[in-house]
């Protein structure tokens, strides 16, 4: 057998990422999770921009309309509205009709009637734009038409009338967001206390590891819950908490895997190349480390996302008119009885986020590290 | 009596399924025992020896199947139902495996395990189940056999794990022992025990042996027959003489002749000394138990080394596995902290910092063991083999890297259009190959090669050896070459030391130490390397 | 043994030291007090009640104050829940969420252990992927999805078991809670042991095992399953203490009355006792289960040794 000059067997060199990419694409599973990923990213960066409706509107006559794919409102309590609106103002209503979208109304009254009484009509939110069209000579009787405002509610509105759809959207948004920062907080935090413990080794080594051990016996998720009550509801200090607390896994990986690298004989091969720790560190220990970082992180914002969820659950989240996922389901348990629809809307949004997440970690880790399989 | 052959494998197949597609390990072999016989089958690594009696023992992993035919006494083996299977496992046919580290369970009791062969096949209660398991220790001769029923695989050694695999294959006297690499994971001096044990036994109980490896000295030794397996097939079988003496096919030959060759005549005494330790120590551990600290053992992994190495010389240090030579070779280099003077080329290194050692590392370099950890594994070929240059030359531009990668590349004589491949594309000896080139690419005066070629197959080493004997010839370089393997120490040293628990029992030229050891022990080491038929000889009569 | 106990029970009281001043300075710096709710109240009232509760004196001396009650036992009064003592509280409410948690452990680990067994020995095959998908679900869907869902679906719609309310402790007031609480510990196990167990069936160990001819039930509990335990075993430590310790999200939804939900309550109302009163009892509860991981993580594997 030579082994001498015959190159590699295949004819296309390609690197471990690449390899991983190829691994990757074929797992239908991250991939259909990849897709789902970015619908959601592009959801929560666009999603409110053009939702038809704010997510801190109220509509005062759409208090919990359930989710539906016609408009509101309904057309049999159009005209029960109208008379309803009408009658303070004291007319007598001779014929009333909807034409598509305009409301035609003939009343007629004893005395002349004041053309200012479209605003009535004006008054509700289910009417704009009311016209009188024809004027009786005597001024007793008008012809009014008013334009119906319909609007869909696709995901229903909410015990104050909002839209639950532009609601979940900016939620997610929210989620989103702070999933992405509390992690980031964490990937630094973690990545650097870990990777200085492990090349640093020794007696730093094992006294930065006992002070993590320690933080570990913590109850730390009441902490977080302490933080948040004494110190306000804020956003931006609830994903420094939230990271401040899921960095210690982070931490734990990163040294595990520095001390292994530092074992393996490419790095000491390095060393005895006269590589300096910079050099070391970007070119050998970075790159091997990457791998299961990238895991962890797809798997740590799911997590986090949870974490956010359920602090704003116990209503120790963000703050009206802004909204969380977590707020929503919260909202929807308290009623499920009566508005299901309000549990089930939210709910789902979170759970295909946190699959899409969770399948994707997975994939990501038979990708990367194959000898599981 | 009865003259079926104990096993009878028949054009026998295994096929693993990977993600890549089947991959066919064994591809139709034939073979059989006969009773009472040693049967030795001998190839490389990725041969196929050891998934073909899987297969034939229904031991496969998950993703393999075998198809063809395995008769254990006429009885086919290959589809017969698990139960059925059992009661000739461990009872009939035991095997054992290659490393003695993990092959027995960690979590249990020595004596438990031995126990419970005996337990489930020989029905025989606890009790009288443990009365035996301690006869059989002592049969394979472990001290305090009785102490150690309690004791734990971890508190064993590897070679008396190794013995405990044999007791527990003897406890219910089988027809045919299935011994896979039993001894590669073993030093040549423990080796020469266990095999010896082996042939005693055989002697004594009779049964079969079916002895896979990769070693042809053992072979020799050892073998009535010898079959010769390539890819997953049968190349040559025959009487194990006949097979050395005359062999049919031409891989047999090549296997035979991969023993390396050739001796290096000493250096001129007039030479130039480049490298020189005194006195140097190398204390791991040892350190005093602190608030936070629990106390560690010291350990004197180095004691008391000193030595020189002359220009163009090459110094063989050999060892058994602990006794200090890979440790002694990367303090040399200033790799760990030692005591005691190291000089290069003159130069005081001993007192050098990270920093000021730096430019000295140019000259001193380094060769690892493992050719499939020492490469990084996300860098391309050019950029390991370049990465020296980035510190001592860094004012060349990419392009004259690239063109040094392409000259080093074909010193070693690997194809430079593969340096823009990444290192999981190489096998094991193209690797070694480009860890040579990276140590050339920065023209060194020394090279400290730790165990080059020990993880490679016979006749890749032979190759990895002319390769270095001929770099050296053409850059007059130094070698310290670290090995527990003796016959490559000879074939590639003009001097040689030996070594054992940190200090150096023997050194002198090659060609002496090997003619007339002076030691006890370096003697021990060179019977069990060079004259294992006589070792086995000697202990049978 | 006894010995490497008692120096880890000595050992905790550092930790335990750390959290309880950590936790009382915490609560304290933060804005707010207890009775600022009741503005209505009169100055004088305002510190006649800040005098009972020796609010009046320097923090230091109540800090002091509060460790020696500690240390006799002594949590202190309930701030909000005035008829109360904490610890009259907590030992009403402790056997509550015991009671759910320890039904819910033993679910995780039988349910779990079994499912993640199952899902090894017959890897890859459609047992193993629909173990694989369930544990994903279990993991993803959180519990304050999960939990209002089982009470709509089985306690609202199909009427089945109750929705909500402890009742006393009947069984059936049990299961939707237990669920609730189990799933997802159920998953995470079924994951560990059958990742585990995977790579435990493959060791040499067991591969010389099957090849002495032991039974397959030997091979797998007696050699396989017991290595395959230990990750599962250090998972459980933390997660077995919080699950008894009680969970928000189930007792606010299922409306029961366990330790969980005085936490949130205390420390929005600043009920400083209480507050303290839970992080110790939930302190305790970490640092005896990682205790108990420990020694059980040695008794099953000889090479891990008590030092």
């Amino acid at each position: 057998m030579t082994d001498a000059a015959a190159p590699g067997p295949q004819t296309v060199s390609r690197s471990l990422w690449a390899t991983a990419w190829l691994r990757l694409r074929r797992n239908r599973a991250a991939m259909v999770s990849l897709w789902v990923l970015g619908f959601y990213i592009l959801a929560g960066i666009f999603g409110p921009m053009i939702s038809p409706h704010n997510h801190a509107t109220v509509y005062r006559e759409f208090v919990k309309v359930p989710a539906s794919l016609t408009a509101y409102p309904r057309p049999d309590a159009i005209l029960p509205q109208a008379e309803r609106v009408l009658s303070r103002a004291r007319l007598t209503l001779d014929e009333i009709a909807l034409d598509g979208e305009t409301l035609r109304i003939e009343a007629s009254s004893s005395r002349e009637i004041d053309p200012r009484v479209t605003r009535y009509l004006d008054r509700s939110n289910l009417f704009s734009n009311a016209r009188i069209t024809e004027t009786s000579p005597d001024g007793t009787r008008v012809v009014m038409e008013a334009d119906v405002a319909r609007v869909h509610f696709l995901f229903g509105t909410d015990a104050n009338g909002r839209d639950l759809l532009a609601r979940t959207l900016i939620s997610v948004r929210i989620s989103l967001m702070i999933g992405a920062l509390a992690t980031a907080v964490a990937l630094v935090i973690g990545v650097a206390y870990g990777a200085t413990a492990g090349y640093l080794g020794g007696r730093i080594d094992t006294l930065m590891m006992r002070f993590v051990d320690i933080l570990y016996a913590l109850p730390f998720i009441f902490f977080v819950i302490l933080l948040v009550v004494f110190f306000g509801r804020n956003v931006i200090l609830m994903f420094i908490a939230v990271g401040a607390v899921e960095w210690l896994d982070m931490a734990r990986i990163v040294r595990g895997q520095t001390i292994s690298l530092r074992r393996r004989e490419f790095v000491q091969a390095a060393d005895a190349l006269g590589v300096g720790s910079g050099g070391i560190l970007r070119r050998h220990i970075i790159p091997n480390t990457l791998g299961p970082v990238i895991v962890y992180v797809t798997l740590l914002i799911p997590k986090v996302i949870l974490l956010e969820s359920f602090l704003s659950f116990l209503g120790l989240g963000v703050q009206e008119p802004l909204t969380s996922l977590g707020v929503l389901i919260s909202e929807g348990a308290k009623d499920m009885r009566g508005a299901p629809y309000m549990l089930f809307y939210p709910s789902l949004a979170l759970t295909i986020l946190l699959f899409a997440l969770n399948f994707l970690g997975d994939g990501l880790r038979d990708a990367l590290d194959p000898k599981d399989r | 009596m009865d003259d079926t052959p104990v096993l009878e494998l028949t054009d026998l197949r295994v096929r693993f399924d990977s993600p890549d597609g089947p991959v066919e390990a064994v591809r139709g072999v034939s073979l059989h025992v006969a009773r009472g016989e040693t049967v030795a089958v001998v190839g490389e690594s990725g041969s196929g020896k050891s998934q073909m009696m899987m297969g034939a023992m229904g031991l496969l992993a998950a993703n393999g199947c075998a198809d063809g035919s395995a008769r254990y006494h006429g009885r086919e083996l290959v589809g017969m139902p698990k139960t059925a299977l059992d009661r000739i496992r461990g009872r009939h046919v035991t095997m054992i495996f290659q490393e003695p580290m993990t092959s027995l369970d960690p979590l249990y009791r020595i004596e438990r395990q031995i126990a419970e062969p005996l337990m489930v096949h020989g029905r025989l209660s606890r009790r009288a189940a443990r009365a035996r398991a301690l006869e059989l220790l002592e049969l394979v001769q472990i001290p305090r056999a009785a102490a150690r029923m309690q004791a734990y695989p971890h508190e064993l050694s590897g070679g008396q794990r190794q013995r405990v695999m044999i007791a527990m294959a003897l406890a219910n006297d089988p027809d045919l022992l299935i011994a896979d690499e039993p001894t590669t994971a073993l030093d040549v001096t423990i080796q020469a025990e266990i095999l010896s044990l082996l042939a005693d036994l055989q002697q004594r109980l009779g049964m079969a042996i079916l002895f896979i490896t990769h070693d042809l000295g053992i072979v020799e030794a050892f073998a009535d027959r010898v079959y010769v397996m390539r890819a997953g097939r049968m190349v040559e079988e025959g009487a194990t003489a006949q097979v050395f003496a005359a062999p049919a096919r031409t891989y047999t030959r090549m296997l035979l002749d991969a023993e390396p060759e050739g001796r290096k005549a000493p250096v001129d005494a007039s030479a130039p000394v480049l490298l020189a330790g005194q006195n140097v120590n190398v204390t791991f551990g040892g350190g005093v138990g602190g608030f936070l600290t629990p106390e560690t053992p010291e350990l004197k992994a180095v004691q008391d080394v000193s030595l020189t190495l002359q220009r163009g010389q090459t110094l063989g240090i050999v060892g058994e596995s602990g006794s200090g030579k890979s440790t002694l070779g990367r303090a040399l280099l200033r790799l760990l902290p030692s005591t005691g003077r190291i000089q290069f080329e003159g130069t005081e290194i001993s007192v050098l910092d990270r920093r000021a050692m730096r430019p000295h590392r140019k000259q001193l370099q380094m060769v690892f063991q493992d050719p499939y950890g020492s490469l990084s594994p996300r860098l391309t070929v050019g950029e390991i083999v370049t990465e020296g240059l980035l510190v001592h030359a860094p004012e060349i531009g990419a392009e004259e890297r690239d063109a040094a990668a392409v000259r080093a590349l074909q010193e070693v004589d690997l194809d430079p259009a593969v340096r823009n491949r990444f290192p999981h594309e190489f096998s094991g000896g193209q690797r070694q190959r480009i860890a040579i080139a990276r140590a050339l690419v920065l023209t060194p005066d020394v090279i400290v090669l730790d165990e080059p070629t020990s993880a490679l197959d016979r006749s890749v080493q032979k190759q990895v050896i002319a390769l270095l004997r001929d770099l050296q010839t053409r850059h007059g370089m130094s070698y310290l070459f670290i090995s527990h393997d003796l016959s490559v120490v000879q074939a590639i040293s003009d001097s040689v030391m030996v070594m054992k628990d940190g200090c150096i029992v023997e050194a002198g030229p090659t060609a002496e130490v090997f003619s007339t050891p002076r030691t006890d022990y370096t003697r021990r080491l060179m019977r069990a390397a060079f004259d294992l038929s006589a070792v086995l000889a000697e202990r049978a009569a | 043994m006894l010995r490497y106990v008692l120096r880890r029970l000595l050992g905790a009281i550092p930790t335990l030291f750390l959290i309880v001043t950590g936790a009382f300075f915490l609560i304290r710096i933060a804005p707010g007090g207890p009775f600022d709710r009741e503005r209505t109240l009169e100055p004088t009232v305002m510190e006649n009640l800040n005098r009972i509760f020796q609010l009046d004196k320097p923090l230091w001396e109540q800090y002091l104050h509060y460790l020696g009650n500690l240390a006799r036992g002594d949590f202190g009064p309930s701030f909000i829940y005035r008829d109360f003592t904490v610890a009259e509280l907590l030992a009403a409410g402790l056997p509550v969420s015991m009671t759910l948690g320890s039904l819910a452990l033993l679910t995780a680990l039988l349910l779990g252990g079994l499912l993640g067994c199952i899902a090894a020995l017959y890897q890859n095959s459609w047992i193993d992927y629909a173990v694989i998908a369930t544990a994903t679900f279990g993991i993803t869907v959180p519990n304050f999805v999960l939990a209002p869902l089982l009470a709509l679906i089985f306690g609202v719609w199909l009427s089945w078991l109750p929705a909500g309310g402890w009742n006393g402790g009947t069984p059936a007031n049990m299961v939707l809670p237990v669920i609730a609480l189990a799933l997802p510990q159920v998953a995470v196990v079924a994951r560990l042991i059958r990742g585990s167990m995977i790579e435990a069936l493959r060791a040499d160990h067991v591969r010389t095992a099957r090849a002495y001819g032991l039974p397959t039930r030997m091979v797998v509990v007696t050699h396989a399953l017991r290595s395959a335990c230990l990750p599962a075993v250090s998972y459980l430590g933390p997660a077995a203490a919080a699950l008894l310790t009680g969970s928000i999200v189930i007792e606010q939804i299922f409306g029961l009355p366990g330790i969980g939900r005085y936490f949130v309550t205390g420390a929005l109302n600043r009920d400083y006792t209480l507050v303290m009163g839970t992080v110790v009892v939930i302190a305790v509860f970490v640092v005896l289960f990682n205790l108990i991981v420990d020694i059980l993580y040695a008794a099953l594997d000889p090479r891990v040794r008590y030092d």
